[in-house]
C-alpha cells in the first residue's frame, strides 16, 4: 500500500485539485463550467460524470499506451471516450432522468471537454495504470469543485435556493424589496465568477501569477 | 478661497507617508486636486499633449453639462408624481418632490462608487482615478425613478469593480461604466427596470404627494414594442420638452441640448460622434419606415420621432462621446457613431424585448472601437506605403 500512495501518486492526486487546478489554472473545461452551474444538483453530477469518464478512460489509454500507433491515438482515445461518455449517459438516463433532461447535451460534449483529452496525451500516455487512474480523479476532482463553486453562489444568488431547498425566498425579504438576480442565472455571471475564483486562486499562490 | 488653500496646505502633512492620518491620503489628494490644480501638470510641450487641461476638469465640465438633464429630471420625476396621484402642485412642490426622490440615488451612487475608488487608491498606494465623478452622476440619470437604492449600490459595485478596475480604472476600461452598471439593472432585475410600473415614484415623500397603488404608466417606447396593432403613440412635444415618463435623466431633449452645446462649446466631447449617432439613427429610421413590417409599431414610428424618445439623446451626447471608450481617430469616430446610431434603431424595431437599444448599441460599439481605430491607422499605412512605392520606382 505504501508503495501506492507515495509521495508522487499523492501529488498526482492533490495538485490539480489545488494549485494546478484544470479550470482556473489550465482553463480548460471552461463551456461546460459555464453552462450546467445555475443550478447545483446539475453542477454535482456533471463532475462526478466527468471524475468517472476521466478516471476510467486514463486507465484504459494507459493500458493500451505501448499498443496505441502514434499516428492514430487521437482516434483510439476519442473511441475510449465516447464509450465511456455513453455508458454514463444510459446510466444517467435509466437512474437520474431529471438531471439527465437538464444536462441535456453537455453530458454527450463531454467527449468534447478539453480536460479529458488533455489528460490523455498529457499523462496517460506515458505513465502506468494507478497513477493515470489517480490523475483523472484529481482532475474530475478538481473540475467538480469549480463547478460546485460557481453553481453554490450562483443558485444562491439567482433563484434564492440550494440543491433546490428554498433559502432567500421568504415573504419577510420580498417585503423589505429583495429580488434574485436574474443575471446569475445567465452564463455572462458564470464567468465573471470563474474569474474571481482564478483571481482569488492568483492572489493567494504568488508562484500561479504571470508578469 | 485663499483661506481654503492655507487651510488645506496646514493639513497636508497629516496626510503624507508617516503622518498620523496616512490611511486617508488618496482620500485628501482627491479632493486636493479636485479643488485646485494639481501642482504637476503637463506643460504645453510636446506634439503629444493635445491640451494643458487636466482630466479632473474635463470631467467638471462634463458634469456641470449634466445638470440641465438632473434638474428637468428631478421636475419631471414630481409632475408624473402629481400627475399620476391626480393632485394640484406648485412648481416648487413638484421640484422638491423630485429632488428629494433623486438625491438618495445620487448619494448612493457617488458614495458606493467613490468609495470603492478611494479604496483601490488606497490599496495600491495611487491617485484617485477622477473617472466615477462622471459616472457617479450619470448612473442616478439612467435608470427609472422607482429603482431600489440597494440594487443601483449593487450594480454600481459590480460595474466599478468589473468593468472598471480589472481593466485598471479610468482610462483602461473597455466599457463604458454608466452603462454597465445599467446593462446588470436591467438583466439582473427586469422587473425593475423596464415594464410600466417603475416609470413614476408611487409614494409620497415627507409628506408631499400621495401614495399611489396600482398605477401603470409606460414609457412611449414601451408602449410601441408591446403594441400588436402597429399602432404607435402619436408625436406630442411633451416629448421635446420631456414631460414623459422614462429613466430620471433622458426624457428632455431641450435640457440635453444645453448640455450637448457646452460640450461641443468646451470641445470636451466630439460632434463627429453626436451627429453621425442622429445619423445614423435617422437612416435606419427612414430605412424601418419604408420598408418595415406594417405590424410593427417600432418599424411604423416616424424616424425623427425615435430620435426624440427614449435614452437616444442622451446616449448620443452623454454616453458615445465618452473618450476612453470611443474611437479616436476621427475617421473611426464618424464609423463609431453611425453604427451606434443605426444599431440602437435596429434594436428597438427588430427586438421587441429591448424597447431600449441605446444602451446595447453603445456597449457594442464599445467593443469594436479598438478594432476600428485600428483598421483606420492600419489603412492610412498602407496607403502612405502604397504612395512611396509608386514614388521610388
Amino acid at each position: 500500500m505504501g508503495q501506492l500512495f507515495s509521495a508522487k501518486n499523492k501529488d498526482v492526486l492533490a495538485s490539480p485539485i489545488g494549485i494546478n487546478n484544470p479550470v482556473t489554472v489550465q482553463v480548460l473545461g471552461i463551456c461546460s463550467a459555464l453552462a450546467v452551474t445555475a443550478k447545483l444538483e446539475p453542477a454535482v453530477v456533471m463532475g462526478l460524470s466527468v471524475t468517472i469518464i476521466t478516471a476510467f478512460s486514463n486507465v484504459v489509454i494507459s493500458l493500451i499506451r505501448k499498443t496505441i500507433p502514434n499516428r492514430i491515438r487521437i482516434i483510439v482515445q476519442l473511441v475510449v471516450v465516447a464509450a465511456l461518455v455513453t455508458i454514463v449517459s444510459e446510466l444517467l438516463k435509466a437512474f437520474a432522468y431529471d438531471v439527465s433532461v437538464q444536462l441535456s447535451v453537455y453530458i454527450g460534449l463531454i467527449i468534447t471537454n478539453c480536460i479529458l483529452m488533455g489528460r490523455l496525451e498529457a499523462f496517460a500516455m506515458s505513465n502506468g495504470p494507478w497513477e493515470s487512474c489517480l490523475d483523472g480523479i484529481g482532475n474530475g476532482l478538481g473540475y467538480a469543485k469549480i463547478l460546485v463553486l460557481v453553481a453554490f453562489f450562483r443558485e444562491l444568488l439567482g433563484s434564492g435556493s440550494l440543491f433546490g431547498f428554498n433559502i432567500l425566498n421568504y415573504d419577510a425579504l420580498k417585503e423589505m424589496g429583495y429580488m434574485n438576480n436574474g443575471l446569475m442565472l445567465m452564463p455572462p455571471m458564470a464567468l465573471i465568477i470563474v474569474a474571481c475564483l482564478i483571481w482569488y486562486q492568483r492572489a493567494k499562490h504568488k508562484e500561479l501569477q504571470e508578469d | 478661497m485663499k483661506a481654503l488653500r492655507n487651510y488645506l496646505d496646514k493639513i497636508k502633512p497629516h496626510f503624507e507617508e508617516g503622518g498620523k492620518l496616512q490611511a486617508f491620503r488618496s482620500v485628501f489628494d482627491g479632493f486636493e486636486t479636485f479643488l485646485y490644480v494639481p501642482n504637476a501638470t503637463s506643460r504645453k510641450l510636446g506634439t503629444h499633449i493635445h491640451d494643458a487641461i487636466d482630466s479632473k476638469r474635463i470631467m467638471s465640465i462634463v458634469v456641470i453639462a449634466l445638470i440641465p438633464a438632473l434638474l428637468f429630471g428631478m421636475y419631471n420625476v414630481g409632475y408624473q408624481h402629481f400627475k399620476a396621484a391626480g393632485i394640484e402642485g406648485s412648481f416648487m412642490e413638484l421640484f422638491m418632490y423630485g429632488f428629494l426622490a433623486v438625491l438618495p440615488k445620487i448619494i448612493v451612487s457617488y458614495g458606493v462608487g467613490l468609495g470603492i475608488e478611494f479604496m483601490v487608491a488606497q490599496w495600491k498606494k495611487e491617485e484617485i482615478q477622477e473617472g466615477f465623478l462622471v459616472s457617479g452622476m450619470l448612473i442616478p440619470l439612467i435608470v427609472p425613478v422607482d429603482c431600489p437604492l440597494w440594487m443601483l449600490a449593487v450594480a454600481t459595485a459590480f460595474s466599478v469593480i468589473f468593468c472598471k478596475e480589472v481593466f485598471g480604472g479610468t482610462g483602461m476600461n473597455i466599457f463604458n461604466p454608466a452603462l454597465v452598471t445599467r446593462a446588470f439593472l436591467f438583466f439582473a432585475y427586469p422587473i425593475k427596470m423596464s415594464g410600466d410600473q417603475v416609470w413614476v415614484a408611487g409614494k409620497s415623500i415627507l409628506g408631499m404627494g400621495a401614495d399611489v397603488d396600482g398605477f401603470t404608466a409606460a414609457t412611449a417606447l414601451g408602449q410601441a414594442s408591446t403594441s400588436t396593432t402597429g399602432a404607435y403613440p402619436e408625436f406630442s412635444w411633451d416629448m421635446v420638452t420631456g414631460l414623459i415618463p422614462g429613466s430620471i435623466g433622458e426624457t428632455s431633449l431641450i435640457a440635453i441640448g444645453i448640455g450637448a452645446i457646452l460640450l461641443l462649446w468646451t470641445g470636451v466631447a466630439s460632434w463627429r460622434i453626436m451627429l453621425t449617432v442622429v445619423l445614423g439613427g435617422a437612416v435606419a429610421g427612414c430605412l424601418f419606415n419604408t420598408f418595415g413590417s406594417e405590424a410593427n409599431a417600432m418599424a411604423q414610428m416616424p424616424w425623427w420621432q425615435h430620435l426624440c424618445l427614449g435614452g437616444f439623446a442622451f446616449g448620443a451626447v452623454f454616453m458615445a462621446t465618452d473618450p476612453v471608450t470611443a474611437a479616436r481617430t476621427n475617421t473611426g469616430k464618424y464609423i463609431y457613431g453611425l453604427l451606434i446610431g443605426f444599431m440602437a434603431i435596429v434594436i428597438r424595431v427588430l427586438n421587441p424585448g429591448y424597447p431600449e437599444g441605446m444602451m446595447l448599441a453603445i456597449l457594442l460599439m464599445n467593443i469594436f472601437a479598438p478594432l476600428i481605430d485600428y483598421y483606420v491607422v492600419e489603412s492610412n499605412i498602407s496607403r502612405r506605403a502604397k504612395r512611396l512605392s509608386t514614388q521610388s520606382k
